[in-house]
């Protein structure tokens, strides 16, 4: 009993064993190749399951068929106008064919250090031959003057990329993709995350910003003195008009009403023109007389006719 | 008790802790194999037990391979059994969840008052050049979701760096297409909206399986440096529309004076007016009134009138002189009375 048992276990334990060096599963995201003493031998395997080989003398390798991520040392570069910035960039890859990339690569990490030489390369040809603008451009989009009427970047606002930033990036991809495919690596995209100055020219940067705001403020300042100025004019001129309005609608009225008062005072002293003067002649009299007044009067007057004895 | 429940099962109800190890190992031995299918059965069955149950969360989906061969549609929340000893393997995949990545800085406490951390490598993350070549830093969060959690899982490594790298990229480009002053104030809404669409566009190219829900601005500002200079743009702003408002308020302090004046001008005006013709018209009708007496009797009228008006006039005089044409030489006695009363 005791011996058959342990036979039995052996036999199972045995069994496990061959069945595992004979058998291997491919995961869904895997593609293995099969080598026999180093050897590789058949084609890739890319279906997911379960599979066969021939126990003991040959070995799996198992290599990853996701889209695999690459990421770039960050690389101080001058571009064509002689601006120093930082590049950083990523790519994404995979391995397009496991048995070129296995004899030439052999795994992951021996394809980033190749993918480092290739794709920097690159990238500091196509950006060191670039104008920095057309780095951070991708169109020829106009900039909205914003609500400011902020016209600092009226150079920059018509500016048309010959390719810009995203161009750019796909040039290197072309590039970098050509000696791709010896490698069994297929290169799916390649972009730049980040662009910025190196520091001494950033610190010019800030310079530069910090002039043009204040030129800026400065024009907001004198745009309200102006307004304002504007305004006070306005108020002038308004003032000047209400005015000289009514003056000339007060004139005008006077003069109207001086009009009437003549033609009746006119129609009705016409009907005696001389008693009308006898009157006003009275009239005045009482005007023009008060107590300074020295009356000398002739005894020839008429008032005083009576006074004289040969009347 | 609780600490050695399988012993009457496995000793058969012997108790001899006492024994030496040889001892026991070898009744061990001997009751495995005396019993060995048996046992071989009851751990087998134990292991696949513990080995095929699972359960799927309500926020998530799994998904099983077999063999490493994905065996279809994903499974929904709920217990359930696999095949054991590693053929079925289960991936919980969190479909249901809103994720969320933050770029320029880190939310370390979250909670009604968040607490926010920055540090150089965030800074790195949100500074970038604009399209005037200025600098600003500008911080966004992305809430996306898992729309295929099939190409989340099988069809690229190590998504959330994928999307972190494309999310940067695609900022900064529709960043370089915007002036600073449009980054900083107008442009907002719409760099959210374009850098959303190219960010969805990306993750369906790279077969992500990823949904964007949201992609958000969070502060956006010129850099540290330069912040000064940003905000006297903001005051002469202020400054310029005072300037205006002063202006108007004086406006508006003097104008409608000045017409009041006017107005009060022109009412003058209409009262002489109205004085004038009145008065006019009670001249005429008190001449009126004397003529047709006049006519009636003008000689005595006239006599009359005069005479009264002497009457009136002659006594309010400084002095009366009456002087007869025949004396001559009273001019000095007008130059000694100078000064005097009659």
């Amino acid at each position: 009993m005791t011996r058959s048992a342990i036979v039995t276990l052996l036999v199972l334990v045995a069994g496990l064993f061959l069945a595992e060096s004979s058998m291997y599963t491919v995961a869904e995201n895997e593609q293995v190749i099969v080598t026999e003493f180093g050897k590789i031998v058949g084609d890739k395997v890319t279906t997911p399951g379960l599979h066969w080989k021939a126990p003991f003398v040959q070995d799996t390798h198992s290599l990853d068929k996701r889209w695999l991520e690459w990421d770039g040392a960050r690389n101080q570069i001058p571009t064509r106008d002689k601006k120093y910035i930082w590049i950083d960039t990523f790519a994404r890859w995979r391995i397009a064919d496991p048995i070129k990339f296995f004899k030439r690569l052999h795994d992951e990490r021996s394809a980033q250090s190749r993918l480092d030489d290739i794709i920097d390369g690159e990238i500091r040809n196509v950006i060191a031959s670039h104008d920095l603008i057309e780095v951070v451009r991708s169109s020829d989009r106009k900039f909205e003057r914003g609500s400011e009427g902020d016209d600092s970047q009226a150079d920059e606002a018509v500016f048309t990329p010959e390719l810009g930033r995203e161009k750019l990036a796909a040039l290197v991809l072309a590039k970098a993709a050509q000696v791709m495919p010896e490698y069994g690596v297929e290169l799916e995209d390649i972009k730049l995350r980040r662009v910025s100055y190196v520091d001494s020219v950033q610190q010019k940067v800030f310079e530069r910003m910090i002039s043009e705001r204040k030129r800026i403020a400065e024009r907001y300042r004198s745009e309200g003195q102006g307004k304002r100025a504007g305004i006070e004019g306005k108020v002038e001129r308004e003032l000047l008009r209400v005015r000289s309005e009514a003056y000339e609608k007060a004139e005008e009225i006077r003069g109207k009403a001086d009009a009437e008062a003549a033609k009746i005072y006119a129609d009705a002293y016409n009907r005696d023109p001389e008693l009308y003067s006898f009157l006003k002649t009275l009239e005045t009299y009482k005007a023009i007389m008060n107590d300074h007044t020295d009356v000398v009067l002739s005894t020839d007057a008429p008032l005083l006719k009576y006074l004289r004895a040969d009347k | 008790m609780p600490g050695r429940p399988l012993r009457p099962v496995g000793g058969g109800g012997n108790d001899d802790g006492g024994d030496g190890f040889g001892d026991l190992g070898g009744r061990v031995l001997r009751f495995l194999g005396s019993q060995f299918l048996v046992v071989l059965v009851v751990l087998a069955a134990a292991v696949a037990s513990l080995t095929s149950y699972y359960q799927v969360e309500p926020e998530q989906v799994a998904l099983v391979t077999r063999f490493g061969k994905y065996l279809g549609e994903p499974v929904q929340p709920g217990p359930h059994f696999k095949l054991p000893f590693g053929i079925d393997t289960v991936i919980k995949v969190p479909v249901q969840r809103q994720l969320k990545e933050e770029f320029g800085f880190r939310t370390t406490q979250p909670g009604v008052r968040s607490e926010y951390e920055q540090s150089d490598d965030t800074r790195s993350e949100s500074r970038m050049l604009t399209g005037d070549l200025n600098v600003a830093d500008v911080e966004w969060i992305v809430q996306y979701k898992i729309k295929d959690p099939y190409q989340y899982v099988f069809r690229i490594r190590d998504v959330r760096g994928t999307l972190r790298d494309v999310s940067e990229a695609v900022m900064r480009k529709v960043v370089g297409d915007h002036s600073v002053t449009e980054v900083l104030t107008v442009g907002r809404e719409q760099i959210q909206v374009l850098a959303k669409n190219e960010l969805q566009k990306l993750c369906d190219r790279y077969k992500m399986g990823i949904e964007v829900l949201q992609l958000v601005l969070q502060d956006v500002n010129p850099p540290e440096a330069v912040r000064d200079s940003f905000n006297e743009v903001n005051q002469a702003i202020q400054e310029r529309e005072r300037s205006i408002n002063q202006a108007w308020a004086h406006y508006n302090s003097v104008i409608p004076e000045a017409q009041g004046k006017a107005e009060q001008q022109i009412q003058g005006a209409e009262g002489y007016a109205t004085e004038r013709v009145n008065n006019a018209r009670g001249d005429v009708q008190r001449f009126i009134a004397m003529q047709t007496e006049y006519e009636k009797a003008p000689v005595v009228t006239r006599s009359r009138l005069y005479l009264e008006t002497i009457a009136k006039v002659l006594p309010q005089a400084h002095r009366r002189v009456f002087i007869d044409d025949k004396i001559k030489g009273v001019l000095p006695l007008f130059t000694m009375q100078e000064g005097g009363k009659p």
